[in-house]
């Protein structure tokens, strides 16, 4: 009954990995390596944002009738983490390496506090509130 | 749902107003312990101990964790604090007069200083306390982080009844029947209750989340609170029931042990490598925290003669070692994140043109606190077996990693400001 939680939070997961995979390399500065783990994730963070957006949102919102709540504010978080990534990708471009980790210092923060709330209190209301968890994680897989 | 939104949360000025007082407190407890005649590190029952005590414990902490669950919970446990502007009034004025005012009526012995810090005290926590039980028990959030911090709030509730009650009852408003016994619950349920529950509470959610360590394991997260809170409860029948005295030293040592174990061993295996300052203030806090638990476990085979001394090391080691290191390490993640958040926020500009996080606060400016931090620890633990003298640099080097962190939360406001920040 928390096929959403269990999928999304592993995809959470994932993104958490790349994300410390892209830094640490900016850290001991392997600027092509970095280049790679950054685009990897970024691609699949991208990929995790248009799950929500396109999958599991709309179902939530029609299913709770709540369009302008949370899932609102999950989307416009979701602009901020898109505006810290373009400001990394920027830095990774420039190899100016304070700014990078500046700024994924920022998202880091931003992103893990996002995946908190919908880890503990997003996802297990549309786990319960869902009628079929399954299908739409096979959508989003499929996605 | 109130928790998903911060635009719901409170506003900047709410937790930083807080945050900027607190280190004010690190600088006067330094300066009050500094010059001759001070007995502060001969016993935790000298006047200068208990004046000390409080100036950290309710200056600082006592600040600081308030501006941070104001701040957090929504985000930990889905639950904001209500009249959040409000609370933090009160707790900047309660705080910014009950903790002096305490401290000098303890200092003193006299009565007039003490009912006003009563008073002052009472307006700092009782609605804080209001708050606080609302959010905890609103919360969605299930588990042991949420459960670990409703024992500490229940905790604090204890801490603060019992110090309202001693306060008036030293200052001659009702008689108090038997004194060292409630300052002994006082003390426990304010340290081992309020404060230790809460870190592990927080902890549950924080390190996994910033450090990107793996998460505490479930089955552990349950049976440290259960260990925790059994403990406690423990240590406070112990007194009425001799035979709980072994289990209840065993709970309380051995559940500090754990908790920080397992946390250094979850942060060596982090996948996050970057030197962060905030690592290492958690590292130092959990060395202490081991080094306290040991002692508290020694005390029970220590000769009555070192009793004394070796308690007030146990003190420095839990409040400033400990307590104060996990305090400063969070501070430094969670302002210049607000900053950089209500800036973007507010729609200052997108987040390229804006100051990031390490541009709110010098990673030097941070280093050069985190040392100075070090130092006073390292010098003021052995202090109470030292001459009296001896304990000056180590207060010298408190009063300015006060200033350096106070300095510090105000480089973040004024980079907030220069951006167009708005704090209200």
């Amino acid at each position: 009954m928390n096929e959403i939680t269990e999928y999304l939070t592993e995809e959470h997961e994932h993104c958490d990995s790349l994300f410390a995979a892209a830094e640490n390399a900016v850290g001991e500065g392997d600027w092509a390596l970095a280049g790679e783990r950054f685009a990897a994730f970024q691609d699949d963070t991208l990929r995790h944002f248009e799950h929500e957006e396109a999958v599991l949102f709309p179902e939530f919102e029609a299913c709770t009738g709540m369009a302008a709540g949370p899932t609102m504010v999950m989307r416009d978080e979701h602009v901020q983490m898109c505006d810290a990534m373009e400001g990394m990708a920027t830095a990774l471009a420039g190899r100016d390496a304070r700014a990078y980790l500046g700024l994924s210092e920022t998202l880091l923060m931003l992103m893990r506090q996002h995946n908190l709330k919908e880890e503990q209190i997003l996802y297990p209301m549309a786990d319960r509130a869902l009628p079929d968890g399954a299908a739409l994680v096979a959508r989003m897989a499929a996605a | 749902m109130a928790g998903l939104s911060y635009d719901q949360g409170p506003v900047l000025a709410a937790p930083l107003r807080l945050f900027t007082l607190a280190p004010l407190f690190l600088m006067l407890a330094a300066v009050a312990a500094i010059g001759p005649g001070h007995d502060w590190s001969q016993g935790r029952w000298s006047p200068d101990a208990l004046a000390l005590t409080h100036l950290l414990t309710l200056g600082y902490l006592g600040a600081a964790m308030q501006g941070a669950l104001l701040q957090m919970l929504p985000v930990m446990l889905g639950a904001p604090l209500r009249w959040a502007g409000g609370l933090s009034w009160c707790g900047l004025l309660g705080l910014a007069t009950g903790a002096p005012l305490l401290a000098a009526g303890l200092r003193w012995g006299e009565p007039a200083l003490l009912s006003a810090a009563l008073v002052a005290l009472a307006l700092a926590w009782l609605p804080f306390l209001a708050g606080l039980a609302g959010a905890l028990l609103r919360t969605p959030s299930g588990g042991a982080a949420a459960w670990a911090m409703r024992m500490a709030g229940l905790a604090l509730l204890a801490t603060v009844l019992s110090g309202l009650a001693l306060a008036g009852g030293l200052a001659g408003h009702w008689p108090l029947p038997d004194l060292p016994r409630l300052v002994d619950l006082h003390a426990g349920w304010g340290l081992f209750g309020w404060i230790t529950l809460l870190v592990v509470g927080v902890a549950y959610r924080v390190v996994p989340m910033l450090q990107l360590t793996p998460a505490y394991p479930r089955r552990l997260q349950v049976a440290l609170v259960c260990l925790l809170v059994a403990g406690l409860l423990a240590w406070s029948l112990a007194d009425e029931l001799v035979w709980l005295r072994a289990p209840a030293l065993a709970a309380g040592g051995g559940g500090g042990l754990l908790f920080a174990a397992v946390t250094l061993y979850l942060q060596r295996r982090r996948r996050r490598r970057l030197a962060d300052v905030t690592l290492d203030f958690w590292r130092l806090g959990l060395v202490a925290l081991v080094l306290a638990a040991l002692l508290y476990l020694a005390l029970a085979w220590l000769p009555a003669t070192l009793r004394g001394a070796v308690e007030v090391s146990l003190g420095v080691l839990f409040l400033l070692g400990f307590a104060a290191s996990l305090v400063n390490g969070m501070l430094y993640k969670i302002v210049p994140f607000l900053a950089w958040f209500h800036l973007h926020g507010q729609g200052a500009a997108r987040a390229g043109g804006l100051p990031n996080m390490h541009e709110m606060i010098a990673e030097a400016a941070m280093r050069r606190h985190f040392r100075l931090h070090l130092v006073a620890v390292a010098w003021l633990t052995p202090a109470p077996f030292l001459p009296a003298w001896a304990a000056a640099p180590g207060l010298l080097a408190l009063a300015w990693s006060g200033h350096e962190l106070w300095c510090n939360l105000r480089a973040a406001r004024a980079r907030f400001l220069v951006h167009g920040g708005r704090l209200g």
